[in-house]
């Protein structure tokens, strides 16, 4: 088989596996499981030998016209560059290993068919934005991606938080997309064209008319997609979903897709500066607010969402900076590692019972019971926490490096205030992320208190999963030299300054926080525990908002402020605002659902008593009419039969005149 | 008569041009006659349809029914002129008397004859009338009936007509009238469950239905 | 004689029989009336008919067949009304036509038919009410 055909059944594998899933799912439950693992596997094996021959050389490019659709031609095309085939190989290792952990994680769940089938369609969806060569059929990939994260996110609809939340992703999201959309079609417009490859010629021609528009129309897409300030805000309410969904969309592949899609077109953006700035800025914001955010969060899988965002902002940090190298290095690195921590945490819940951090610092021997988590979440955080020779250390380097070079002005391509920001921002936030890091582990591990009861052994699969992907966070970050190679040899290597300054700077985060956690464990050992202080509002409403589809044990514990936590005392009175998501939630209710409910109060009291008026007066009239007309109907024949002959009269009288009249 | 067919003997002669110089102003005497019985006709309808006793209007309608016999007879349509008075005369108008005494219409002047239509139905009338008699006078301003020739209502060209030309419907007829008979008698019988009141006095009655309800049903 | 002369009585005694037909309240009158009508289209019929057979030698007499089928007609009819009339008077106590009035809608349907109505009305709009009492936008109200 030719690479082409290889790489169209990469996308189509998974999607026959969810149509037939879907089919199957209630008439052989048999058949759910095999065909929910085998086609990702499949599509795992098919995008490694696609890669494999592709081998970072020259991009393959097959398109084929369905049918014609006027002025710019819409073309089912493939695009497979270094970029392309590696994305998709970590997509669909990810969602292979996903399905596998789900046959484990989810096997009692009744509604586990669909689930499996919208995992393999997201994953389907997914490949087919990373393969697609045309701009249509990509957006065709990014909006199914779309709709099954809000199914996905959904899954637990029986909870009110799961279904805001699958409402919120959704109508987020969207609210990027459309001007997406606008830009879309603004760069077709200008360029004649939908393929890739045609906009990089006409872009590398100077054929761009509104470079600075249409970058900042599709970053609005991109920033909704890849939960970029000031639209990440669904992202960590979409937790609510189950925690290999979280794995998959939320840390390895959706939120991905954005990123990539800026990787994809990066000559677009970078023909705006202005619009490398606004990238820059955005990039910044995001990772310094969610890292902060992510030290004040107490569910376990919120911390990890803001975590998300943070690495997501060092990807579109490195997009600022013109780097796609590094930005699609850490991609992969983080798709990796954020993957493992996702599917830990859901190990480590499943363990500990309860997703509140402040619960499992009360919970002890969390270590020993859940031993594989442990160890791989270890792995994991280290490499989220960019600690060499771990993963993250060598692509986090990748973007400081690229940013340092920018900043210096060693590239023409970005601006080099976009590089100061960046590389302010990300050693700011490496320091951060170390601090928020170490106190997940500690505060997940760590904990002193009575043991909970078992809720029965995890199953042998997770465990496998949680060791596969711990091999790629450990080590992927050494395949620098490849990658670099593969994508179009710029080098990948750290730099010096930068790598000395960041682990520096992550080190100091990591002991600082170790310190605080001492001192504030030892002072809450020494004060009696039970119903605690007083607690402001927005606490309780934050934490009501982290209890997910998950029910804990023990909710009212997590709704009281702990004195042992050392994100309070480290953040001191920002922790307030950074544990309400710097109240970004509470600013979009005000700038778009209470507006949005005005107008739909507004359009209700119109309809109500505007349009029925209309629509009683469209009844009260002809009941009106009728009354009327029912006098007439007086039930005497000799009415209706005088009227029957006046009016026979008059047509005959009528009759009569037009006939004298033609005569 | 005789003098009315000498002047009928003497116009028969004219030609069809003369007939276009006949006016209005100078009638014949089977014209005169016509007019006369026609006015005396008109009258008795008119009473018979605004008199305030019931019997009145029935010995009315005799008259007006009477006169309209005349009038075919003038009209030379004998035949049909006795079935008039045979049909008509003789067994309608004392069918439309049982009527009214089976239905207890009271005797003498009655107050409510008229429905509250009258108005109405004045003025419907009126323009009928006018209408249909614009529109007769209109059209036969001019046309002249040649009542001498042969006769053409005796009992022998009529019997002939009717038995030549016209049989099957006249059996259809007879048809019809069975049907009529049967379906009168079977509307004003009286059955047995639908009176358990009146078995005393509505015994009898099993046939013709010619006793009126009991009072009861007032 | 003229034609004009049969055919303006005959007019004028169907306008009278329309009059008595409209105006009359006993059912028997307007028989009578109808008996009137009939009698003035029988006139014309003979008065035709023999306007035809003198001047265009017609000899298949239409119009006098059709008036003797006519009174027979009118007896039938004559029998059949009376019938009625009788059965009428029996059930009800009175022939009068313009008190037959058990087709005429009365105000008790109309209120009915009005209730009915507004229950409908009622019901759609709760139906209809529903979505906005949804439990996001009450949790929304509560904050």
């Amino acid at each position: 088989m030719t690479t082409t055909t290889l790489a169209v059944l990469v996308p189509v594998l998974p999607l026959l596996g969810a149509l037939a899933g879907l089919a199957l799912g209630r008439v052989a439950p048999g058949f759910v499981r095999p065909l929910a693992v085998l086609p990702p596997l499949a599509a795992t094996v098919l995008a490694a030998l696609v890669a494999a021959r592709q081998h970072g050389g020259p991009a393959i490019d097959a398109a084929t016209e369905l049918t014609p659709t006027g002025s710019v031609p819409v073309e089912l095309a493939l695009h497979l560059d270094g970029f392309a085939v590696v994305v998709a190989v970590l997509v669909a290792a990810v969602a292979t290993c996903v399905q596998l952990y789900s046959t484990g994680y989810l096997r009692e769940d009744p509604r586990y068919p669909s689930y499996a089938a919208l995992v393999s369609l997201f994953t389907s969806a997914m490949l087919l934005v990373v393969y697609s060569g045309d701009l249509i059929v990509l957006l065709v990939g990014w909006e199914v991606m779309g709709i099954c994260s809000y199914f996905l996110v959904g899954h637990y609809w029986e909870t009110p938080e799961a279904r805001s939340a699958s409402l919120k992703a959704f109508l987020v999201t969207k609210l990027g997309d459309v001007p997406f959309l606008i830009g879309l079609f603004a760069l077709a417009a200008d360029t004649g064209s939908f393929r890739i490859t045609r906009i990089l010629d006409a872009v590398g021609n100077g054929g761009l008319d509104h470079p600075t528009l249409i970058a900042l129309l599709l970053l609005a897409g991109v920033a909704g997609k890849s939960a970029q300030f000031p639209l990440h805000i669904w992202l960590p309410d979409a937790m609510a979903g189950p925690t290999p969904v979280s794995a998959l969309i939320h840390a390895a592949t959706m939120v991905a897709a954005g990123v990539y899609f800026v990787a994809r077109l990066l000559p677009v953006f970078a023909a705006s500066a202005a619009a490398l700035v606004v990238l820059a800025v955005m990039a910044a914001v995001t990772m310094a607010g969610s890292a902060l955010a992510a030290l004040a969060q107490d569910d376990i899988k919120r911390v990890l969402a803001y975590s998300t965002i943070g690495q997501l902002g060092y990807m579109t940090a490195a997009l600022a900076v013109a780097d796609r190298s590094a930005a699609v290095f850490h991609l992969l690195t983080h798709g990796a590692f954020k993957a493992l921590l996702f599917l830990a945490a859901g190990a480590l819940i499943h363990a500990a019972g309860t997703n509140s951090l402040t619960a499992m610092a009360r919970t002890g021997a969390l270590r020993t019971r859940a031993a594989d988590a442990y160890w791989t979440m270890t792995v994991a955080l280290l490499a989220l926490a960019a600690l060499p020779p771990f993963s993250g250390f060598f692509s986090k380097e990748a973007v400081l490096g690229a940013a340092e070079r920018a900043a210096t002005g060693h590239t023409e391509a970005a601006p080099a205030v976009a590089g100061w920001i960046v590389l302010t921002a990300g050693l700011a936030t490496a320091l951060l992320t170390a601090a928020y890091a170490t106190r997940l582990w500690l505060r997940a591990f760590h904990g002193q208190g009575a043991e909970r009861p078992v809720h029965g052994p995890q199953p042998l699969v997770i465990n496998v999963i949680l060791w596969v992907l711990a091999a790629p966070s450990l080590a992927l970050g050494l395949a620098y030299g490849v990658l670099g190679d593969w994508f179009g040899g710029a080098s990948l290597a750290p730099t010096l300054t930068t790598s000395v300054l960041a682990t520096g700077l992550a080190l100091v985060g990591g002991l600082v926080t170790y310190g605080t956690w001492r001192h504030t464990t030892a002072l809450a050992a020494a004060r009696p525990r039970g119903p605690l202080e007083p607690q402001p509002e927005s606490e309780a409403e934050m934490a009501t908002e982290a209890l997910t589809g998950h029910a804990p044990d023990d909710g009212d514990l997590a709704e009281r402020p702990d004195p042992a936590d050392p994100g309070r005392l480290l953040l001191g009175p920002l922790h307030r605002h950074a544990a309400a998501g710097f109240h970004l939630d509470a600013a979009a209710r005000t700038l778009f659902v209470r507006p949005t409910l005005a107008a739909a109060r507004l359009a209700a009291f119109l309809d109500r008593e505007v349009v029925e008026t209309y629509v009683r007066a469209g009844a009260a009239v002809p009941r009106l009419l009728g009354a009327a007309v029912r006098k007439s109907q007086t039930g005497n024949a000799q009415t209706y039969l005088t009227v029957l002959l006046a009016g026979a009269l008059v047509l005959a009288v009528a009759a009569v005149l037009v006939t004298a009249a033609g005569a | 008569m005789t003098a009315l067919t000498t002047a009928a003997l003497a116009t028969a002669a004219r030609s069809a041009d003369a007939v276009q110089h006949r006016g209005f102003l100078s009638p014949t005497g089977v014209e005169i006659v016509f007019l006369l019985v026609g006015l005396v006709t008109v009258g008795a309808a008119v009473l018979t349809v605004t008199t305030r006793q019931l019997v009145h209007a029935a010995l009315w309608l005799v008259v007006a029914l009477g006169g309209i016999a005349v009038e075919y007879l003038l009209l030379t349509a004998e035949f049909i002129a006795w079935v008039q008075v045979l049909i008509y005369v003789g067994s309608v108008v004392v069918l439309l008397l049982f009527g009214l005494m089976l239905t207890r219409a009271p005797i003498g002047r009655s107050p409510d004859t008229d429905s509250g239509n009258r108005p109405v139905a004045l003025a419907v009338a009126l323009a009928t009338a006018a209408t249909l008699v614009w529109v007769v006078v209109d059209a036969f301003r001019t046309t002249w009936i040649d009542l001498d020739q042969a006769v053409q209502g005796s009992t022998e060209v009529t019997g002939a007509a009717l038995f030549s030309s016209w049989v099957l419907p006249f059996e259809a007829l007879s048809v019809l009238l069975l049907a009529a008979l049967v379906g009168a008698i079977v509307l004003s019988r009286r059955t047995g469950d639908e009176d358990p009141g009146a078995p005393a006095s509505g015994a009898p009655a099993s046939g013709d239905g010619a006793t009126p309800g009991p009072e009861g049903t007032r | 004689m003229h034609l004009a002369y049969p055919a303006v009585l005959s007019a004028l005694l169907f306008a009278i029989g329309v009059y008595g037909l409209l105006a009359r309240r006993n059912a028997i009158l307007v028989l009578m009336s109808v008996e009137l009508m009939l009698n003035a289209v029988n006139l014309n019929l003979v008065a035709f008919d023999v306007w035809l057979s003198t001047t265009l030698r017609d000899t298949l007499h239409g119009g006098q067949a059709l008036t003797l089928f006519t009174i027979a007609l009118a007896a039938a009819e004559i029998g059949i009304g009376l019938a009625i009339v009788l059965l009428v008077y029996r059930n009800r106590g009175s022939s009068d036509v313009d008190r037959l009035r058990d087709t005429a809608e009365t105000e008790a349907d109309d209120d009915a038919e009005a209730r009915a109505a507004e229950a409908a009305l009622a019901a759609d709009e709760a139906r209809v009410a529903t979505p906005y009492d949804s439990p996001a936008e009450k949790a929304e109200a509560a904050r």
